[in-house]
């Protein structure tokens, strides 16, 4: 990084940067080498940070008119949808938001899966994502609960009384967390004071995120180590933040979309009946993004192990930097890996689809292979392939496949080892 | 030249006993720091507890432990769903034919072995809290393989004694302390 001996150009910015390097932080962040070769699937991180500081303008703006009490939760919530000023269009982009959310995190997920990202020297980055996933999921959990409508009010019942499947102290846990016998108006405040804790934990768990990553530089689709700044790289300003900001328009369409045409479409129509502890709805479901783990809770017929199996199923890619043996990062170079990626994408999508159905019959048949075939992807799948498979040659910089073959190739190199 | 050497000797044994210090020193700084973190533990762990006990339920919701049902208007076959400690509890005023089922069960063939006795001191009226023990859902009425209550969540079935039969959950539907305080009055809690 050539940011170090930067200096300001006037005097008052010398003076200033002197006491507080912030102007030797901005130009590392312009101009910090990135990858030439990035594709739009690494336009995600900009994304997620757009979603994220979404969420939270329209989240204080809510809890402005928001009430957290069993009594008014629901109705303030009708309020600010019919009373509010543009209160319908600031919900409306809040609850739609976390759905976006997590589309985009679950392809920057699954991007980092197929280049390998995750890879040494860039494990502490992947956790700290990890980390940010599980902060997230919370934070969505607990916002579902705040109109306290019966989906919120049966959703907080099912996934708290997940705790009571630990042995001896879980009853006791369930009742610290409602601060009751059931969920209740206790549970109501402090989810909602966790709701709005929470994003600014990931904000600053993004801030070490982005830290992480600016430590060894950006992977790229080819996943070699590449030298910076050189021919391989270009400068964070402008060109990722162009492409950044095209592939945000036309996320921001997407977005639009659901905001404006189909706002209650990724809902339950049962969040809109009030809470009532009396009766059950027909058919509980979580929300979209939670449902692969949801199908694998319940593809175990055993209480404790379901749980067990759930939370494994996250936790365990925390390790995964351990679990793939494979030196080569891109899935570019890994004929076989490339095709269990593929089929691992697909048995997440299945396993989606099985937690939004009924549990019984063919539905949890299907629901327990891919349960099965989940962890085996992890476990088995990944540390054995690192030894079995043959990958293909890897280039040795971004500009030779470019170059490759041609006298040029020689040329570059030569001018490239100039340059260092 | 004598008082000389015995200068020098004193001075050694000085450095002697000085070294010597300087190790008891160590050994008390150790003391120190392992009294002083242990103190801050014990100050930091009592500064928590009020922070995570404050999230137990409070004396408010501890004070609606009981509630008295009148139940003189159930007939036999029927089941009334009241709220306590803001869970439903079920009254069910069963019949003949259910009181018999739940009786001759084996006890081999429960999950959750417990008898139809114990969970009904009086066989007409069976009470116990409406919540699945698989993830607390409310189950429904005359429903399910048993003919006692079906949980839609997670498909348990429950027996006429609510006594859990098939499906994920690991225990019998909670019989809560009730009491009849008249022929027609059930206290609960």
């Amino acid at each position: 990084m050539s940011d170090h001996d930067y200096r300001p150009k006037s005097k008052v910015g010398q003076w200033f940067n002197d006491r507080l390097p912030l102007l030797t932080l901005a130009n590392h962040l312009t101009d910090y080498p990135t990858p030439k070769n990035l594709n739009y699937w690494w336009t995600f991180g900009g994304i997620l940070t757009f979603c994220l500081i979404t969420q939270i303008i329209t989240g204080l703006t809510l809890a402005m008119h928001y009430i957290a009490h069993a009594d008014m939760a629901f109705e303030s919530v009708e309020h600010i949808m019919r009373d509010v000023n543009y209160g319908w269009l600031i919900r409306y982009i809040h609850a739609n938001g976390a759905s976006m959310f997590f589309l985009a995190v679950y392809i920057h997920i699954f991007r980092s899966l197929f280049y390998g990202s995750y890879k040494a020297p860039r494990e502490i980055i992947w956790i700290i994502g990890i980390i940010i996933y599980l902060l997230m999921m919370a934070a969505a959990f607990m916002g579902y609960v705040l109109p306290w409508g019966q989906m919120s009010f049966w959703g907080a019942t099912v996934i708290t009384n997940l705790f009571s499947a630990i042995p001896l102290v879980g009853e006791g846990i369930v009742t610290w967390l409602w601060g009751g016998y059931s969920v209740d108006n206790p549970t109501l405040t402090r989810f909602f004071t966790l709701h709005y804790l929470i994003p600014f934990l990931i904000l600053g768990l993004v801030v070490l995120h982005i830290w992480a990553l600016h430590v060894p530089g950006n992977n790229n689709p080819i996943g070699i180590d590449i030298k910076k700044p050189s021919k391989d790289t270009v400068p964070f300003h402008p060109y990722i933040v162009i492409k950044d900001g095209f592939a945000l328009l036309m996320f921001m369409i997407v977005f639009a979309f659901f905001v404006f045409y189909a706002p209650n479409i990724l809902g339950h129509a049962d969040n809109y009946i009030e809470a009532n502890p009396m009766v059950t709805p027909a058919h509980i479901v979580p929300e979209w993004y939670l449902l692969p783990f949801y199908a694998i809770l319940r593809s175990v017929p055993d209480k404790l192990l379901g749980v067990v199996a759930m939370l494994s199923a996250i936790l365990i890619l925390a390790v995964l930097p351990w679990l793939d043996t494979s030196k080569i990062r891109s899935a570019v170079f890994r004929p076989l890996y490339k095709q269990f990626y593929w089929i691992l994408v697909a048995d997440v999508l299945i396993l989606g689809y099985m937690g939004a159905m009924p549990a019984e019959g063919l539905y949890l048949l299907i629901a327990r292979v891919a349960t099965a075939y989940y962890f085996l992807h992890f476990l088995v799948i990944l540390p054995v392939l690192g030894f079995k498979e043959k990958t293909l040659p890897i280039p040795l910089s971004i500009t030779e496949p470019v170059l490759g073959g041609s006298p040029n190739l020689a040329a570059a190199r030569i001018k490239e080892s100039k340059i260092e | 030249m004598n008082s000389y050497i015995n200068y020098f000797k004193s001075k050694r044994d000085n450095n002697k006993s000085y070294f010597k210090c300087l190790k008891k020193k160590t050994k008390r700084r150790d003391f120190l720091f392992t009294a002083t973190t242990a103190v801050g533990a014990v100050g930091a762990a009592a500064a928590v507890w009020p922070m995570v006990d404050q999230m137990n339920p409070d004396a408010s919701v501890k004070a609606l432990a009981s509630t008295e049902v009148d139940v003189s208007s159930l007939k036999p076959g029927n089941t009334i769903t009241v709220l306590w400690r803001g869970k439903p509890v079920f009254i069910r005023r069963r019949t003949k034919e259910e009181i018999d089922e739940a009786r001759s069960v084996k006890m081999e063939d429960l999950i959750h072995p417990e008898k139809d006795e114990d969970r009904a001191k009086n066989p007409e009226w069976l009470v116990m809290l409406g919540v699945c023990t698989h993830l607390g859902c409310v189950p429904l009425n005359d429903k399910g393989d048993y003919k006692g209550w079906f949980c839609p969540c997670h498909g348990s079935h429950y027996d006429t004694s609510g006594r859990i039969r098939k499906g994920p959950a690991p225990l019998n539907m909670e019989v809560p302390k009730y009491e009849f305080v008249n022929a027609n009055t059930i206290k609960i809690g």
